[in-house]
């Protein structure tokens, strides 16, 4: 890894990292986990001058639940979530998406805060957040995780924000997650996300849009009391893929359908 | 001779503890006093011309020592990196290929320029501070494109992109084809691969100015290849130049030409008077070392109702790439055809050149064989199984020469086919699989039953080919208390050489395993030798080293006699023990006898030392064998391939280690599914840029995505040389790409699926099954 050369600092607090992020601007980026920054300047493709290193702030690791609140802090490393007994009881959707990801050197260092704040709509909590309407939270203010995710890598952070906390409503109701892919490993060539709540069904889309979707129509279909593989059919109106090296846009929509139907019928064969 | 302790024992390899814990001596190991780092500007573009070249601001970077171009490079480096003859003595055109390109970059990641400085970061930093004006040429991609009168041309004002066009007619292939009852077509593409060994290329070299002396130590599989070729480009004698090759972290045949990389480093290092190191980064090897495969094969068989096999018509269109590398053979596998004809056109393309990867042309030539027994199976509605057993050459048939009149040695097709079938439980499989169709779900049963040809190979066959004769050298001495250094000039890099190697000298002079060393890798230190590939260093190697045992002995005992004042036919030698016939009790054992063989009172003529030096021409190549079999499913909603099982039951001859034995077939299947199911190069269709760039995009399969392999051998012995041995180290890569497409085929087959290309990605199959329902 010959990365171009930067500076390095290393934060104590949440208020020295914002102190330098305002100092050095949009030369600055936050470093986490360093699962998907550091693949990005190894390759020169991100070349910032500064890193600010959160990763030794002590306390935004926690996992708590707040009444019906499951909060998980930005520096919750995906080892962590997948094996914490609130997110098993409060949130086990949440708890699945973690084990799918990556492989143990990438859950034993990634966070929760990177991948959200990261913003790829491959990475499979953004869907999650989305679907269940989680709320982000940051130094500077609190985002409704449906306002969040602008566009491709882009989220409504501002350069000088830092993600403290993801907010999950609790759902511990029948859900299932299905990530196709080729490798163990490798992220989601398409991902589908369902979870019963109190409100009815939540489907989410990884990976089929350039932001993580929601499938709302499959959820109104089967609100209305539709079959899994007739709610399925639905999937194709929240979705917009492209055609890249893992698979064309056409096959990417089968594939969503497909797999929104598994996993609803997986999820209600689950109890 | 006697089959002792050590061959066939089931012994761990000796090499790994020291690679496992971290003390092995690879490249970036290597720190040498005023040591720079080499950094390469590549071309972007598959195809440009160079206006300018611009290294004002780079040479002003920090910490850079030189910033060197073609121009620089000239004066002390003289002609092109050599172009095998690729096994065909008719080649049209072979561009010359200058290790750094001066006005035509012909693929991406040609070098362009290099950046010396005194750490790799700032090389880096400065190499993207050289600023190059190109202008971009037509690429040329596609090699259904590239051979059309009028395609523009790799190389700017070639005749065309033709590098060769060969025919090798195996028989009356008309006469065959008129004979047949049916005949089938069918292409077959051969995508590129690249090779991904764990270690990429690298390289230290240091050149020291009085007396003109360069030691280049490198990653590589070839190092007498590398001091013969780059040796004569820098102007100096072999006698000058030292190359090193210490542990290397695999090759699959992508490290088997010299680089580029090589020769810049050794004449960058001569200008500017310090020890110049280059490692390749993972990037850099993807699109800079060679590729492996690239090729389409349109291809004819023609067979009996019965499923008799007539004739098999090949012609296969090579991506040779920008500059031409080796090529590898075809042919009519384990069965009798009456004819097989092929033909060969390498095609210059702008694109990374492609040379050997494991199997290198046999694994391509099973898939092809493999694919239409099975399409004429499938069309006369015959099971594949008796398809294979009605044309397979016979046990008593052998020495059997193809088509093409290279004798197979030995071979008993069907002994290792019946054992794979017991394995997978044939009949109740067919039975499950038409269970199963009923309920809608595509399991698939696909066989390979491959032969290869290996052991690289008997000078009359390879001279003619390859310009040297890939015959191979030992040389075996024992020390005057008995230890033995053994050197070979083969190259181990994850084959286990000096495990099995030391096995053998410890059966052949009687001496303990642990008093014998194997040197490799170091033309300073060893005979010249033609470093591994082919599957070639025990067949050829190997014997080598015994036939200096054995001369060794010979010296021995007739010292031994010497010394026991008796009649050299009188002298026993047992494991290690000379004696004199009916004395056992009164026995000297070889270190005693190398440590007289050092003193005085020799027998008359006889000279000191206890050593020997053989080169070892094999009279023939070495044919190994076998019966693979794959099961899958096909989730015909998704296209996903699930792999069930793999059995495989190989014949290799003789084995001298079967752990080693496994752990060939190990990797080598590995490699051979994941031609099948996931790799491969892909570029963008008009500009000819690399899309495959990381392992994000190119597809290395892990443990997780492979099946649990069941594998048996059989032992059909080589009548070729002493020991009975073959060879395994590609194997396992040669017969899997055909198991497993044909199981795919094999579970698509009741929607009519005929074929399916490699790999068989999920949205390829997924697409097929659309088309063929539609
Ligand atoms: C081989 C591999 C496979 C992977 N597979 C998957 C997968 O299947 N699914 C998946 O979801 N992910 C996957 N990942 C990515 C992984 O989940 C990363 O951990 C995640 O994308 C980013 O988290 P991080 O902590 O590593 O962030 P970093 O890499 O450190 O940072 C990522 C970006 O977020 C910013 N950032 C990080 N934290 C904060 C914060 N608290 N506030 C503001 N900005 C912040 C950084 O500035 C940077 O721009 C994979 C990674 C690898 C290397």
């Amino acid at each position: 890894m010959i990365p171009a050369a930067f500076e390095y600092t290393a934060a104590a607090s949440v208020d020295e990292a914002t102190q330098a992020l305002r100092k050095y601007g949009e030369d600055a980026k936050v470093l986490a986990g360093g699962q998907s920054l550091i693949p990005l300047m190894r390759l020169r493709l991100a070349q910032p001058a500064v890193l600010v290193d959160i990763g030794r702030i002590s306390g935004l690791d926690g996992i708590r639940r707040e009444n019906g609140t499951l909060v998980v802090g930005a520096l919750a490393r995906h080892a962590e979530i997948q094996s914490s007994g609130e997110v098993r009881s409060s949130l086990p959707l949440l708890a699945e998406l973690a084990t799918d990801v990556g492989d143990n050197q990438v859950r034993n260092l990634g966070t929760i805060g990177g991948v959200v704040a990261h913003g790829d709509a491959a990475g499979d909590y953004n869907a999650l957040a989305l679907m269940l309407d989680a709320e982000i939270v940051t130094n500077k203010r609190r985002h409704r995780a449906a306002d969040f995710y602008k566009d491709i890598f882009t989220t409504a952070l501002e350069p000088d924000e830092v993600v403290t906390e993801v907010r999950f409503p609790v759902a511990n109701g029948r859900h299932a997650y299905l990530k196709f892919r080729r490798r163990l490993f490798d992220w989601a060539i398409a991902g589908v996300a369902v979870q019963q709540t109190g409100s009815g069904w939540r489907v989410g889309y990884v990976n089929l849009g350039n932001t993580p979707r929601r499938g709302t129509a499959v959820e109104q279909a089967l609100a209305q009391g539709a079959s899994p593989a007739d709610a399925s059919n639905q999937a194709g109106s929240a979705i917009d893929p492209v055609d890249d090296v893992r698979a064309s846009a056409v096959y990417k929509r089968s594939l969503a359908a497909t797999l929104t139907r598994r996993a609803l019928e997986t999820a209600s064969a689950g109890g | 001779m006697a089959i002792t302790q050590m061959i066939g024992a089931h012994i761990q390899r000796r090499e790994d503890p020291k690679l496992i814990t971290g003390h092995g001596n690879y490249i970036d190991d290597m720190r040498l006093t005023g040591m720079l780092h080499m950094s390469v500007v590549r071309s972007p573009f598959p195809h440009a011309r160079i206006r300018t070249i611009d290294v004002t601001d780079a040479a002003k970077s920090p910490g850079v020592h030189a910033v060197y171009t073609a121009r620089d490079f000239k004066p002390v480096l003289a002609g092109g990196i050599p172009a095998a003859p690729a096994f065909v003595p008719d080649k049209k055109q072979v561009p010359n290929h200058y290790p750094i390109a001066e006005s035509e970059a012909c693929y991406q990641g040609e070098p362009v320029a290099v950046v010396l400085a005194d750490d790799r970061y700032l090389a880096d930093d400065a190499a993207q501070l050289v600023s190059i004006e190109y202008d971009p040429l037509p690429a040329v991609t596609d090699l259904d494109r590239a051979i059309e009168p009028g395609s523009p041309t790799a190389h700017e004002g070639a005749p065309d992109n033709i590098a060769w066009d060969a025919v090798f007619p195996g028989g009356d292939i008309d006469a065959a084809m008129a004979e047949s009852e049916v005949r089938l077509k069918l292409r077959i593409t051969q995508q590129r691969l690249f090779p991904t060994a764990m270690e990429t290329r690298g390289c230290v070299a240091d050149w020291v100015p009085f007396g003109n002396r360069v030691t280049l130590w490198s990653s590589t599989q070839v190092p007498h290849f590398l001091r013969l070729f780059i040796s004569g480009a820098l102007g100096i004698t072999e006698a000058q130049m030292r190359v090193v090759a210490n542990d290397v972290g695999g090759g699959f045949g992508a490290k088997l030409r010299p680089y580029p990389e090589e020769y810049l480093a050794c004449a960058g290092s001569r200008l500017i008077g310090r020890p110049v190191k280059w490692i390749e980064t993972r990037t850099e090897s993807q699109q800079a070392t060679t590729h492996g495969r690239g090729q389409i094969y349109d291809l004819e068989v023609g067979a009996l109702r019965d499923g008799t096999l007539v004739g098999l018509r090949i012609t296969q269109l090579l991506d040779a790439g920008a500059y031409v590398g080796v090529f590898g053979s075809f042919g009519g596998g384990c069965y009798t055809f009456k004819a097989v004809h092929g033909r060969s056109l390498g095609i210059l393309t702008n694109r990374v050149s492609t040379d050997p990867y494991r199997g290198a042309g046999r694994p391509e030539a099973t898939h092809l064989v493999e694919r239409m027994v099975d399409l004429v199976a499938g069309e006369l509605g015959l099971d594949p199984v008796e398809v294979r057993r009605k044309n397979f050459i016979k046990p008593e048939a052998f020495p059997h020469p193809n088509n093409f009149g290279l004798v197979y040695d030995s071979g008993a097709y069907e002994k290792t086919l019946d054992r794979a079938l017991e394995m997978v439980g044939y009949g109740d499989l067919r039975r499950r699989q038409k269970e199963l169709r009923e309920q809608g779900r595509y399991l698939g049963i696909g066989l390979s039953t491959w032969v290869e040809i290996c052991g690289i190979g008997p000078s009359a066959a390879t001279a003619p080919a390859a310009g040297v004769a890939l015959v191979e050298s030992s040389a075996v001495r024992v020390h005057p208390t008995g230890s033995v250094t053994v050197s070979t000039g083969t190259h181990s890099h994850g084959q286990g050489h000096e495990t099995t190697f030391a096995q053998i000298v410890a059966d052949a002079l009687g001496v303990p395993y642990e008093m014998i060393d194997i040197k490799h890798g170091d033309t300073g230190e060893t005979p010249f030798g033609y470093g591994t590939y082919g599957s070639r260093s025990l067949a050829v190697g190997g014997i080598s080293i015994l036939k200096s045992c054995q001369k060794v002995v010979e010296k021995a005992k007739r010292l031994a006699a010497h010394i026991f004042e008796a009649a050299e036919e009188d002298v026993v030698f047992d494991q290690g023990r000379f004696y004199v016939k009916g004395s056992p009790d009164n026995a000297k054992v070889m270190g005693e006898i190398a440590f007289a063989s050092y003193g005085a009172g020799l027998p008359e003529g006889m000279e000191q030392g206890m050593e020997a030096i053989t080169y070892f021409d094999p009279p023939n190549f070495v044919w190994p064998f076998g019966a693979h079999i794959c099961v899958v499913e096909v989730d015909a909603e998704t296209g996903a391939v699930d792999l069930q099982r793999y059995i495989a039951v190989d014949d290799c001859g003789n084995v001298i280690n079967p752990m080693i034995v496994e752990g060939q077939l190990h990797g080598g299947i590995a490699q051979g599914i994941s031609q099948a199911l996931f790799e491969e190069v892909r570029y963008d269709d008009d500009g000819g840029q690399l899309l495959t760039g990381t392992f994000l995009d190119y597809l290395v399969p892990t443990m997780a995505e492979m099946p649990h392999y069941e594998l048996d051998r059989t032992v059909t012995p080589s009548p070729t040389n002493e020991l009975g041995v073959k060879g395994i180290g590609e194997a396992g890569t040669i017969a899997a790409s055909a198991a497993v497409i044909n199981a795919v085929c094999d579970a698509l087959s009741p929607l009519g699926i005929k074929h399916v290309e490699m790999p068989a990605r999920p949205d390829r199959v997924w697409s097929l099954i659309q088309e063929a329902r539609s």
